[in-house]
């Protein structure tokens, strides 16, 4: 039989186009070349995810190629290679099209940057497009956390693109260390689990749960581990605060990473060890409430963002609570499929603000209005994106938003469940709200950018979006034809109830900002305290600060005075005692000859007598 | 006269040579003890060669004399140099290497 050589392709494209590009460098200066080399790695990658995929899919058993890595003399400790199963190919084909897309539109939207940057952009897109490959198809944990960091590394160099900026340069340094923060915790959890089960990879994992072979004796901690880093990179609160910022980058890095693929790496990660969590069910609670509370919160704070893109942002925060409410349930596929949908609409929406963000040339939607005449594609597309987002049936969302509220339903969360549904309520409103203020009322002044008049966006923009809007139809329409089985009953009245809030939301958001009925300013002192706190992003990142002044600079003192006075101290004692015995010592070297004449023979009498000749 | 007669001259002027290496602070007087007490080696070496009735000590004596001769003319060379560069022969006061 031949080598099967296709599980590779999409991991290799990529990395062959990330090292020429990263390598040969007057390749990458040329700019527009380098990136076609780019894109043509991205493209190779999607064409062999889908016919990995289709293979996968007809032969219903999973592809596994594994070489040795580790070697050791009791066995090897860990192996490197592919895991093609249903669930890592339908996340290899949303990871690959949302690449090719983001990194065709990419192409337009950075014209204008240099050829040497726009070189470095596309290493940075390819490097990253091989490295959420490898996550997504890691047979097991070591391999994924590898990959792990290295889509953590790519995408701070890509949120710290536009380095010149100081405030992309401290977003950059932010996002990594506050994911770092949780990926301590995830290599924590791996080791342990390696030193409990003796294994890293997925399969033998399952068969070790399956056999009932785990000891129930601190899985739990390990679990909770594992969950530090899924919340970490997955934004879960309080570790939400770097996706905001992560903003600063360029736009189509925004959709890619923080909205599509690496955001949803946690959530990733949580469906693969589904299993191993299911044992735990105490962690599967505090994963259930942490989603739904960042859920809700950050619904509200993007309430009370005008910046178009840090909507999108809390937005994707606050989705993302909704996939581990739903996994925190115990329903793993039900966020899963959330974070499938949600990873097609979410970039969508992100490509459309960057066409509405090129063309008008700010960020902020108090500036924008009456976009829809300039621009009917992006509106069209923008509209069918917000429509996913909010749930409305035959969209995208939809149905994936009810699996997951019926999975937290079915699973005895009621708390949590409310929470979503309010959750819902605000997505609605606050997309509306930025569809209305976008394309719709009344134009604001000075928003013609450069001169010439905000208009639709280039063909290298503009396909993407259409792809991505018709592929988020047509799973909202065929999903709705064929429901897919659920392992839950969802009840009746939730498919209703659903539709009713993300109507009720997006009617609160006509009559507020379309119609006028209701004055923003009343609405938003009716909330009072709540949106002070919501603008103030509820003040987590204050509490960092605190935090990080009280224990960092006490922790500090701390060091200081130990190293100042105990360190430094004993140091200083033994350098005096030796610099005062040297002194005394020094006297014994007279310089004299017959001084050393008179040692020499005292020496050889001594000697003599020694050897016992004088007696 | 037996060879005890001979070892305890050669003793007597091995101790005075000593001393005059130890004590004297002129260094051509220090040359002078080292020579006393080579001789008074050589002293020994003749003794037991005598005794013994062996040719082998002679031998070594002469040696020892050639030697002498080479020690000495580097001997003062050292001293002569010594003068030059400090403008005194006296061995208390060349102590460069003090610490």
């Amino acid at each position: 039989m031949a080598f099967d050589v296709l599980p590779l392709v999409p991991v290799l494209a990529p990395l062959t186009a990330a090292v020429l590009l990263g390598l040969v460098s007057p390749l990458r200066h040329t700019g527009r070349p380098a990136a076609f080399v780019s894109i043509l790695g991205a493209l190779t990658a999607l064409g062999s995810a889908l016919l990995l995929w289709s293979r996968v899919h007809d032969a219903g058993v999973p592809t596994l190629i594994e070489w040795a890595w580790l070697v050791e003399s009791q066995g090897t400790i860990a192996t490197i290679g592919v895991l093609a199963d249903a669930e890592s190919t339908t996340m290899l084909l949303l990871v690959t099209l949302v690449a090719l897309l983001v990194q065709v539109y990419s192409l337009s939207y950075l014209s204008d940057e240099p050829p040497a940057a726009l070189g470095r952009y596309y290493v940075y897109q390819s490097l990253f497009a091989f490295s959420m490959i490898g996550l997504v198809i890691a047979p097991n944990l070591l391999q994924l956390f590898i990959c792990w960091e290295l889509v953590g590394l790519c995408s701070y160099l890509l949120i710290g693109f536009w380095f010149q900026k100081p405030s992309a340069a401290r977003a950059a340094v932010k996002a990594f260390w506050t994911t770092k923060a949780g990926d301590v915790g995830l290599l924590i959890g791996i080791v342990l689990l390696w030193r409990h089960t003796g294994t890293f990879d997925f399969g033998e994992l399952r068969m070790l749960v399956e056999a009932g072979a785990v000891g129930l004796d601190g899985l739990a901690v390990i679990t909770f581990c594992l969950y530090l880093g899924a919340a970490g990179k997955s934004a879960q609160l309080p570790l939400h605060i770097w996706l905001p910022d992560a903003m600063e980058g360029p736009t189509p890095v925004s959709a890619l990473i923080h909205a599509a693929t690496m955001v949803t790496a946690g959530v990733y990660l949580l469906t693969r060890t589904a299993f191993l969590f299911a044992l735990t069910p105490d962690v599967l609670l505090i994963v259930a409430w942490v989603g739904a509370l960042t859920a809700i919160v950050a619904a509200m704070m993007a309430c009370a963002q005008n910046d178009i893109k840090r909507v999108l942002a809390y937005s994707t925060v606050s989705q993302l609570g909704y996939m581990m409410t739903a996994i925190g349930a115990g329903y793993a596929a039900a966020g899963f499929f959330h974070l499938l949908t949600h990873g097609i609409f979410k970039a969508l929406l992100f490509l459309g603000a960057g066409a509405v963000i090129h063309a008008v040339g700010t960020n902020d939607i108090t500036h924008m209005g009456g976009l829809a005449r300039k621009m009917p594609q992006t509106m069209v597309v923008f509209v069918i994106g917000t429509l996913s987002l909010a749930g409305l049936p035959l969209f995208a969302g939809f149905l994936s938003k009810e699996e997951v509220l019926g999975a937290v339903w079915a699973g005895g969360l009621t708390i949590p469940f409310v929470l979503l549904l309010i959750g819902a309520f605000l997505t609605a409103f606050y997309m509306m709200r930025v569809v209305f203020l976008t394309f719709f009322g009344t134009a604001q002044a000075g928003h013609s950018h450069g001169g010439h008049h905000a208009h639709d966006a280039p063909i290298a923009m503009s396909a993407p979006l259409w792809i991505l809007a018709i592929a988020s139809m047509v799973i909202g329409v065929y999903f709705t034809f064929n429901h897919p089985e659920l392992p839950f009953e969802p009840p009746g009245w939730l498919a209703a109830t659903a539709t009713g809030v993300a109507l009720s939301g997006m009617v609160l958001a006509w009559l507020t900002y379309q119609r006028g009925a209701i004055d923003p300013e009343r609405l938003a002192r009716m909330t009072g305290p709540l949106r002070l706190a919501a603008a103030k992003g509820f003040w987590f990142d204050d509490l960092f600060l605190v935090a990080y002044r009280l224990v960092q600079n006490y922790l500090a003192k701390v060091l200081g005075w130990t190293d100042r006075y105990i360190v430094d101290g004993v140091l200083n004692v033994v350098s005096a005692g030796t610099v005062s015995a040297g002194e005394q010592l020094r006297r014994v070297q007279t310089g004299k000859v017959q001084d050393y004449v008179l040692a020499v023979g005292a020496g050889v009498i001594a000697v003599v007598w020694m050897l016992g000749g004088l007696w | 006269m037996g060879l005890s007669a001979y070892l305890i001259l050669a003793a007597v002027i091995f101790c005075i040579g000593l001393f005059g290496v130890m004590t004297r602070r002129n260094t051509v007087g220090i040359l002078l003890g080292i020579e006393l007490m080579l001789n008074a080696v050589n002293i020994n070496l003749v003794a037991f060669s005598w005794y013994h009735g062996e040719v082998t000590g002679m031998v070594l004596t002469i040696f020892a004399i050639c030697i002498t001769v080479a020690e000495v003319a580097l001997g003062l060379a050292i001293v002569i140099l010594l003068f030059r560069t400090r403008r005194t022969a006296m061995a208390d006061q060349v102590d460069w290497l003090k610490g």
